[in-house]
Parts: structure tokens; C-alpha cells; sequence
């Protein structure tokens, strides 16, 4: 299993979360989250004072998925989160050792 | 205010009640009033979500202190028969003494008359807040308000509103609405407090931009439109006069607006609405002591100055380091010098109805530019030396500011034990297992 952990813009939420269903895959986490990478945030003018605003908001989108769904869904979400502007996001996975689903006590595949 | 009711009230004279009159004092006192929630919001919107409930307080409770001390005393000192020198009034009418329903004042009734004045008391104490906000401990704000209006303000309305009054009715200076006595008194005041009290923890190196614009905008469309009962009542009189006044005071508005975004757009790139909301308050306190006294065309001129140059004021803080955290001085103080001296020169006999009181631009010569000046030098000093004063006395004895850690975790939480906005899932909280303060729980 793999956890998938995608941090993007906002606004292509709704388009990630519909990639993932059209995949299969069915239950998703999402994080209110602030960040910056390269795009290094931007200007904010009040009565005349500059603020550079560094951290700007991004939503993490974290999903478990099988090991063999794994390159499938990490495509869709960059297919549905990429605008090609500066500021997009990443999207990375890691190896998950085990899952239980908290209902019913299944373990492993079957729980994801 | 109109020369035939100060005459009358010099005189002490009481003409017979006007019902058209009263009927629209009552009107633009409530007009008045609401001008300090629409203050709140417009403050409220502009510190960080951790102290937003606490500016809110500030104003909400000067109403309450202001409207106690206005009827203890400071009505009667202000507008009672003067008892020195145009310098103060007499306490024949403390706690409302020997006033009744039966009561005029010029054509209206005293009780409407005072109400009135009253609501111009509240809303100037209240502006003050604006210079100390996030920082202040409440209880000497309980404290500051009430000794403020009787020993800043009361003084500072007598001097240009009172029966003989030394700088309205002795001098001549002209203040229809309150350029000297709410705008110039606010803000020297407000400079006072913030550099009694020091910056907030973190000025000029945190970003503390403002947390609500909408709030903001919500606030300063409430402050415009109470402001037109604020100007428009000022004529006492429902009149040609009051219509003017209400004209001048949504034409000055305007073009503050336009100024302010003008100003932004050619320096920083972008009109922003933080620009337009506070525009429009530098225009309406810019024509508020000359919307009774300039044409249309001087009203627009007073509200475009006054939008440019307070644009430009707001950043005098930084290059000076002194925390004026929302601009009392930047706007109120400058604002209200901007049209207290422009009537020097914007002033018209078709206004005032004498040819004794015109600006330099309509062939009045220097003199009236001269009393304006003057007035403001004398205002300005008083309120700013005496609020340093009150300011100093607080701290020693019970200390002006909260804690470092207070204003760190937030006035609202330390000092009224709320929180304005519900952060996040986790944020809700839980009911106490015990019922708190003895009380049952429901």
C-alpha cells in the first residue's frame, strides 16, 4: 500500500477529487494548509503598507491506495491539479506498513 | 451651527418649538448613534482576529460611559451659560437640572437639543480607540473615557458650540459639525494615547493587516450614512441649509474616495477597497466643520484634498515610529485640519449669510483663514497636552496597558473570556464538567 500526498492549489480540489472517483478510489483526507515553493508568495498593499504574504494557502489531499493503483492515481491527480503556473504543488508517495479500517478491524488491503 | 441659534442661545432666549425641526433633530440623532457600532465594525474589521471583540467593546462602551457623564455633567459644562471666560459652562443644568419636556433650545426641544450633542460626545471618545487598539487594558479604558469627555471634550465643545464660547462666538472660527471639536480633539488625542501607551509588541515587524475588509466597508458605509444626520442635523433646523450640508457631506465623501484611489493606483498599482472605505471617511471628516459653510463645488474640493493628502499621512507612522495602529491621527486628525482651514478659503457668504464670514477664495480676505488657524493651534494643543496628561495619570495608578502576554494571546480572550470566529474543527471547544460561577447548568 502507498500513501499518496498531494499538496495543491485550492480551486482544483473538486477537479482531484473527481479524477480519484473516476479511478475508484472512494475516501480521501484533505488539510487546510499554507506553504510555499518556488512561486514565494506574493504583494499585499494596505493604506499604502507592503506585506509580503510568503506562505500562501494550498489544500493537502492525503489518500491510501494499493500498491498497483498507486502510479495511476498520483497521475490523475497531476493531470487534474496542473494549470501550468507557478504555485501548482507536489504530489509524493511513501510506503504504508499497515491499515486498519477503525469499524470494522479489517486489516490490510481489504481495509483501504 | 446656524448664527440665529447661537444668537438665541447667547441670548437665552427661547423661540417657539418647530415641529419640522424636531421632527428631523430626532432623525439625525439616531442617524448620529448609529455611528458608533458602523465606528466598531470599521475598527473592528481592521485589527487581527485575536483582539476584534475587544475594538468592538471600546466603542460599544463609550456609548454607555459617555451618555452617564454627558448627563451627570458634562451637557451643563458644555452648554449650560458660561461661567468663565467662554472657557467653560456652568453646572446650573448638572443632572439635567431645571430642564423639562417644556424645554427649547433654539427650536427644538432641550432634552432633543442635548441628546443630540450627546451622540457627538460618544462617537469622539470612542474614535480615540482606533490609535491604541490590541493593547489597552480594559479597565483603564472604563476609566479614560468618562475623565476624557469631561476634561478634553466638554471643554473643547463650550469653546466652539457653547454660549459664549471663545473660539465660535468670540473668535469667529467656523465649525458647523465638528472639524475642530470631534475631528482635531480625536485625533491629537488619539496621538496623545499611543504615545503614552508605546507601539503594539511586534509594530512594523509582524504583518498585521487587517483581518475583515468586508467589515471594514461595512462600517464606513454605516459611518456615511449616519453622518449625513451628523451634518445635516448640525443646521438644527429642518431647512434649505440641512439639505445643503447633506449634499456637501455625500459630495466630500466622494471625491475622498476618488482621491484615495487615485493616489493608490498612480503609487502602489491597485484602487483597494481599504483605500475606498477610508477615502470616503477622509472626505466626510475633512467637510464635516465646513458642510454647512461651502458651496457644492468647495465641498468637493475640501473631500478631494483631504483623500490625497490622508493617503498619504496614514504612512507618517512609520517614518516617525509612533503606533497609531488605525489611523485616528492619520485620518481624523489631518482630515479634520484639512477642512477646518480649508473654510479659510472655501467659505461663502451664500452659506454662512455674512459677508463678514467668507473664504479667501470668494473675496473674504485672510481673515477667516486666520481664525481657522488659530482655533486649530488651540485645539490641537489642548486636547493633545491634557490627554497626555490623563493618559500619564492612568498608567501610574493602575497601569494603561495589558500585559505582554495578554496582547500576545489576545484582548479577547484575556479580557472578556470569548473568542469572535470559530476556528476549524478542533476550535469548538467543550462545556466545563462543573457548573461554573455556582450557577446550575441548563
Amino acid at each position: 500500500m502507498k500513501l499518496i500526498t498531494a499538496v495543491v492549489k485550492p480551486y482544483r480540489l473538486d477537479e482531484v477529487k473527481t479524477a480519484l472517483q473516476e479511478l475508484g478510489v472512494h475516501g480521501l483526507t484533505v488539510t487546510e494548509a499554507s506553504g510555499y515553493g518556488r512561486q514565494r508568495g506574493h504583494t499585499e498593499v494596505y493604506r499604502g503598507a507592503e506585506y509580503q504574504v510568503d506562505l500562501v494557502p494550498k489544500v493537502r489531499i492525503e489518500v491510501v491506495v494499493g500498491d498497483d493503483d498507486a502510479e495511476a492515481a498520483m497521475d490523475a491527480i497531476v493531470r487534474a491539479a496542473r494549470t501550468g503556473k507557478i504555485g501548482d504543488g507536489k504530489v509524493w508517495a511513501v510506503p504504508v506498513d499497515s491499515v486498519v479500517r477503525v469499524r470494522t478491524g479489517e486489516r490490510g488491503p481489504d481495509a483501504v | 451651527m446656524p448664527a440665529s441659534t447661537l444668537t438665541a442661545l447667547a441670548a437665552g432666549k427661547s423661540p417657539a418649538l418647530d415641529t419640522g425641526d424636531t421632527a428631523w433633530l430626532l432623525a439625525a440623532t439616531a442617524l448620529v448613534l448609529l455611528m458608533t457600532p458602523g465606528l466598531a465594525l470599521f475598527y473592528g474589521g481592521m485589527v487581527r482576529t485575536k483582539s476584534v471583540l475587544n475594538m468592538l467593546m471600546m466603542s460599544f462602551v463609550s456609548i454607555a460611559l459617555v451618555t452617564v457623564v454627558w448627563l451627570v455633567a458634562g451637557y451643563s459644562l458644555a452648554f449650560g451659560d458660561d461661567a468663565f471666560a467662554g472657557l467653560i459652562g456652568g453646572l446650573a443644568h448638572a443632572g439635567m437640572a431645571g430642564i423639562g419636556p417644556g424645554s427649547v433650545t433654539g427650536t427644538v426641544p432641550t432634552f432633543l437639543f442635548t441628546t443630540f450633542q450627546l451622540t457627538f460626545a460618544i462617537i469622539t471618545a470612542a474614535l480615540i480607540s482606533g490609535s491604541v487598539a490590541d493593547r489597552t487594558k480594559f479597565g483603564a479604558w472604563l476609566v479614560f473615557v468618562p475623565v476624557w469627555a469631561l476634561l478634553v471634550y466638554v471643554p473643547v465643545a463650550h469653546w466652539v458650540w457653547g454660549p459664549g464660547g471663545w473660539i465660535g462666538q468670540r473668535l469667529g472660527t467656523l465649525d458647523f459639525a465638528g472639524g475642530l471639536v470631534v475631528e482635531i480633539a480625536s485625533g491629537a488625542s488619539g496621538l496623545a494615547l499611543c504615545l503614552v501607551i508605546g507601539p503594539r509588541i511586534g509594530f512594523k515587524k509582524d504583518a498585521m493587516r487587517p483581518h475583515n475588509l468586508p467589515m471594514v466597508l461595512m462600517g464606513a458605509g454605516l459611518l456615511w450614512f449616519g453622518w449625513l444626520g451628523f451634518n445635516g442635523g448640525s443646521a438644527f433646523a429642518a431647512n434649505g441649509l440641512a439639505a445643503a450640508s447633506l449634499l456637501n457631506t455625500l459630495v466630500a465623501g466622494c471625491t475622498g474616495l476618488l482621491g484615495w484611489l487615485f493616489v493608490e493606483q498612480v503609487r502602489d498599482g491597485h484602487p483597494t477597497t481599504f483605500g475606498a472605505a477610508s477615502g470616503a471617511v477622509a472626505g466626510l471628516v475633512a467637510i464635516t466643520p465646513a458642510c454647512g459653510v461651502v458651496g457644492v463645488v468647495g465641498a468637493a474640493a475640501v473631500g478631494l484634498v483631504a483623500g490625497v493628502v490622508c493617503s498619504y499621512a496614514v504612512a507618517w507612522k512609520f517614518k516617525l515610529n509612533y503606533d497609531d495602529s488605525l489611523d485616528v491621527v492619520g485620518v481624523h486628525f489631518v482630515g479634520g485640519v484639512v477642512g477646518t482651514v480649508l473654510i479659510g478659503l472655501f467659505a461663502t457668504k451664500t452659506m454662512t449669510g455674512s459677508s463678514a464670514k467668507e473664504g479667501l477664495f470668494y473675496g473674504g480676505g485672510p481673515g477667516q483663514l486666520g481664525k481657522q488657524l488659530l482655533a486649530v493651534a488651540a485645539v490641537a494643543a489642548y486636547t493633545f497636552l491634557v490627554t497626555y496628561g490623563i493618559g500619564k495619570a492612568i498608567d501610574k495608578l493602575m497601569g494603561l496597558r495589558a500585559s505582554a502576554e495578554d496582547e500576545m494571546t489576545g484582548l479577547d480572550q484575556t479580557a472578556h473570556a470569548e473568542t469572535a470566529y470559530d476556528h476549524g474543527v478542533l476550535g469548538h471547544g467543550a462545556p466545563l464538567p462543573v457548573p461554573v460561577s455556582g450557577k446550575v447548568a441548563p
